[in-house]
């Protein structure tokens, strides 16, 4: 039943958004007791001070990401939210598809750029968004637009949005908050060093210690975007499934797809945390190389072949 | 102590006939509402028809024969009754529609018209709504109608009067079912 797999995507994002702040809070704390323990010379004190501090920061940002995070993508990527009259034709498809889906309307945003791109963000379908590059809207059919806001409204309908979000701004600030790790364990080495004549012991533990949080504040963030990639890989073929589950008409994705894959123009408003919510990666050069398990994006001949099958 | 688990399983099985009845009262709900989206979509083409007939007839005007056919297949839409002759009357409106749209493209300065452009916009879009209003009766219908004949539904489905609701026959019938899609 094609009913079901979307419900049973609809749980495993809720549940994924729900293990995704876990872990985001225990990695924080994590980091937090090994830097504390770092910057306190070995102090478990204030290690624990750090941790605890740091895990009630992971909340406060989930909270931040889960209630703010898809207007602060909308605003990183430069989006401005477009009225029924700018255009009738964008508005009239949305909506159709929203019929098909018994979904609400989302708002619907633009972005000045040649480049062709789109992407959906928000936390459920009540508080949805999605957004079209001005390069993309002009070049795109009837039915390939549909085919294109489909494959947007089914991120919408299946809560990949509320993950990609979440996982777009935790990701961004656990990479950004390891680099401040990192560089202020090159800035404050010399203070350290200058510690060890006090306490022999403390000295061995710290090195211990350094070498252990210098691995994690390394590894963190590229396990964090492993895990990232290898699922929204997944969730780029459910949406083309899903898109045509609500427009019953494989050929305008697939040909859309086909306009995209010609597009080579990068998107200067799109960085590394929000490129995983645009239906291509909007970083061409990173389509060459889709193979790798570092892509976000599965490669579009093989998204076009899956469509075409549908067709028989 | 043996009538404290009776007791404790008669609590169980009515929680669970109470959960049972409100999935199936919610299914139901939601069956009805799609029904009535269609009944708003197919309105919002009887009442964009008027508007595009007096738009064709002053670029057209004597393709008089095409014109009347679509004022005769909406009025014969309004009056239609039952939903096998509902349906049957729908079905000519769209081919008297699609005519009219195809005649058209023979007078460039109708197509250049801003109005027609925006009015045949709007058709496309409607008739686009009412096909997906319809696909997605089906889809909550069809949801609906499992739920009501799978144990253990099935016996407060009978016992409270929950009846299957019925298919909207499409005129293609490979668009009845939604696509069986396996990634």
């Amino acid at each position: 039943m094609a009913g079901e797999t979307y419900h049973d995507q609809i749980a495993r994002n809720k549940r994924n958004s729900i293990l995704l702040i876990g872990v985001f809070m225990v990695l924080f704390a994590g980091l937090g007791l090994l830097i504390g323990m770092v910057w306190g010379g070995g102090s478990s004190r204030f290690g624990i001070i750090v941790a605890v501090a740091a895990g009630a920061l992971a909340f406060v940002l989930t909270l931040l990401s889960y209630y703010a995070g898809p207007a602060a993508l909308l605003a990183m990527s430069q989006a401005h939210e477009l009225k029924r009259e700018q255009d009738p034709q964008l508005f009239n498809v949305v909506e159709e598809l929203c019929l098909a889906g018994g979904l609400p309307m989302p708002r619907i945003y633009i972005i000045d750029d040649t480049a062709m791109n789109a992407f959906a963000t928000g936390r459920d379908p009540r508080h949805a968004a999605v957004a079209i590059t001005t390069g993309l809207r002009t070049r795109l059919n009837r039915d390939e637009l549909q085919g294109v806001m489909a494959h947007e409204l089914s991120h919408v309908r299946h809560y990949d949005i509320l993950y990609a979000t979440l996982m777009a701004v935790m990701v961004g600030v656990l990479v950004m908050l390891c680099d401040v790790f990192l560089r202020s364990m090159w800035y404050g080495g010399s203070r350290r060093r200058s510690s060890r004549g006090r306490d022999q012991g403390g000295g061995a533990l710290q090195i211990v210690l350094l070498v252990i949080a210098l691995v994690l504040a390394i590894v963190a963030p590229i396990l964090a975007k492993i895990i990232h990639m290898a699922l929204s890989r997944q969730r780029e073929y459910l949406a083309d499934a899903g898109s045509v589950e609500l427009t019953r008409n494989p050929s305008g994705l697939a040909s859309a797809l086909a306009k995209l894959s010609g597009d080579t123009e990068v998107l200067e408003v799109a960085n590394r945390a929000t490129a995983p919510l645009y239906i291509i990666h909007p970083i061409k050069k990173f389509e060459a190389r889709a193979t790798s398990i570092f892509s976000t994006h599965p490669p579009i001949e093989d998204r076009i072949k899956r469509l075409m099958a549908l067709m028989q | 102590m043996a009538w404290v688990i009776v007791l404790g399983v008669l609590v169980l099985l009515l929680l669970l006939a109470i959960y049972t009845y409100n999935t199936l009262v919610t299914k139901r709900v939601r069956c009805r509402g799609a029904w009535s989206q269609i009944d708003v979509q197919l309105k919002r083409r009887y009442d964009l028809i008027p508007n595009l007939v007096e738009t064709v007839k002053g670029y057209a005007s004597h393709e008089k024969e095409t014109l009347e056919r679509v004022i005769q297949a909406r009025n014969q839409a309004i009056a239609a009754q039952g939903v096998a002759k509902q349906a049957e009357a729908e079905n000519m409106l769209s081919g008297a529609l699609r005519q009219l749209f195809a005649l058209s493209e023979a007078y460039p300065n109708l197509k250049a018209n801003e109005n027609f452009a925006q009015l045949q916009e709007e058709l496309t879009s409607t008739e686009n709504r009412i096909s997906f209003a319809r696909q997605h009766y089906n889809d909550v219908t069809a949801g609906y109608n499992t739920a009501c004949q799978t144990f253990p539904n099935n016996l407060l489905a009978g016992m409270f009067g929950f009846k299957l609701e019925e298919f909207f026959e499409l005129e293609e019938p490979e668009m009845r079912e939604a696509p069986k899609v396996k990634f």
